[in-house]
């Protein structure tokens, strides 16, 4: 235990950049998923068919084939059929995350719309709203609130597979874990403090998460306690069920 | 810009990731059941008089939920170095799965009416028996599709289990590949395979959702 605890501190250098690649690789990872996720969702309620069709294959294509073999595909593949020029690692993790997590995101928009009263729409054309003005002064104001508890689980679904990026020698968290087990045998400590960084992490984004729906449903003049800012998430997997 | 296929190269990789398929199906359905059974096992306990049940049993699976499989799995394989990685895997997936799937079945007990509860008090019958002829029936027809969606992500995430040497699907593509220095078929068909074979059961979960009046 001392020697993992000495060398831990004596590199806490590595530790804080490995900390921070896990966070850029989750932070840019969700939001590319964020913007696939609004993209595809809406794309899916389009009246042609053409539109209806893309969004649903590209959704069923990264839901079907797994995570990890998108990675790979993108981290050994696509180099070999465009040798001109060398995709960065992290970014191979950051397209894969993306992609993957915003086809789950885009059922969780795709749903939290359809749950909106159809009256609300009617009523926003009996106005005469244009489109884009029933969707963002009607539509959305209602369906947000409803989006965030199921992309906050995809949010730590995300961070958790982020130590994935150590199979694509990226510098991230778990490779300088790894690498600090390596050097002291002590694989206890080493993975339990691994384990409980992790746990920390996914807390903090689920209470940042929390504030985030508080938020949305105060505008919409529904207010949480702040018992209800400490829960934690339901745990289970959007977009898998439904 | 080319795309370097050669169905000759898929033809030989083909059977070896078939072969590894084979694993990736068991590692799936004992992982599953494993999952199926302690999730049950754990929202049971979770619903426990006494707090010094509750809170534990709490702690440890919103831990076991909140943290990552990869590091789990080579976690668990350094405790246990003498056993089989497939055996330890496969206990791995499902312990982790059950974090979710205790979940379900809680989600599926709070639906059961309390009107149920108290018609079982009434009847003064025994804490097992309320739970095994009037709570669990009905809590567990509703959680069947949400277990069958879970099977499904299971399937998905078994090529984590090649990080820990078992040879699933993935990992002889990976091998070939490094043995080869070509990886484009055998990564492909293997993403292939994942997605031929875990889309027509969603759509069987969907259906199966629908006859139950999801």
């Amino acid at each position: 235990m001392g020697d993992f605890l000495t060398a831990f501190l004596d590199n806490m250098p590595d530790v804080r950049s490995g900390l921070w690649t896990t966070l850029q690789a989750t932070l840019y990872g969700a939001a590319l998923a964020f913007v696939l996720s609004f993209l595809l969702g809406l794309m899916s309620g389009s009246r042609l068919l053409p539109v209806r069709g893309v969004s649903r294959v590209f959704v069923e294509f990264f839901r079907g084939t797994s995570l990890y073999v998108q990675l790979f595909w993108l981290y050994y593949v696509l180099p070999t059929i465009n040798t001109d020029y060398e995709i960065e690692p992290l970014l191979c993790g950051v397209l894969a995350f993306g992609m993957n997590y915003g086809a789950y995101g885009s059922e969780v928009v795709r749903g939290a719309l359809g749950a909106v009263p159809k009256a609300q729409r009617e009523a926003a054309i009996a106005l005469n709203m244009t489109p884009f003005q029933r969707l963002r002064r009607v539509v959305l104001p209602q369906a947000w609130p409803q989006m965030i508890p199921p992309f906050a689980n995809l949010l730590i679904q995300l961070l958790k597979c982020t130590p994935l990026l150590w199979l694509i020698s990226v510098q991230d968290l778990m490779t300088v874990m790894e690498q600090l087990r390596d050097r002291t045998g002590e694989t206890v400590p080493a993975y339990l403090t691994l384990l409980v960084i992790f746990f920390v992490l996914a807390y903090a984004l689920t209470m940042l998460m929390n504030m985030l729906e508080a938020a949305a449903k105060a505008r919409l003049g529904q207010h949480t306690s702040a018992r209800g800012l400490l829960r934690s998430r339901s745990g289970q997997i959007a977009g898998v069920d439904r | 810009m080319t795309f370097d296929w050669s169905w000759e190269r898929a033809q030989e990789v083909l059977p070896l990731l078939l072969e590894g398929f084979k694993i990736t199906l068991l590692a799936t359905v004992f992982g599953i059941a494993l999952a199926a059974a302690l999730g049950l096992a754990v929202a049971v306990a979770g619903r426990a008089p006494s707090r010094l049940v509750r809170a534990p049993v709490r702690a440890v699976t919103e831990f076991v939920r909140s943290t990552p499989l990869v590091v789990q799995l080579v976690f668990a394989v350094a405790l246990f170095p003498g056993t089989d990685p497939l055996y330890v895997g496969t206990a791995v997936l499902g312990i982790h799965y059950a974090g979710y799937t205790s979940e379900v079945y809680r989600a599926g007990i709070d639906a059961v009416p309390r009107g149920q509860w108290e018609a079982c008090t009434a009847l003064s019958m025994s804490g097992r028996r309320t739970w095994q002829a009037v709570i669990l029936p009905q809590a567990i027809r509703n959680v069947l599709p949400a277990l069958g969606n879970y099977a499904i992500s299971m399937f998905k995430e078994t090529p984590f289990l090649a990080i820990i040497t078992v040879s699933e699907m993935v990992r002889q593509a990976r091998e070939y590949g490094a043995e080869h220095f070509y990886y484009t078929e055998a990564f492909t068909l293997a993403g292939l395979i994942f997605l031929a074979a875990s889309y027509p059961t969603s759509l069987l979960v969907r259906s199966l959702e629908k006859r139950l009046g999801h």
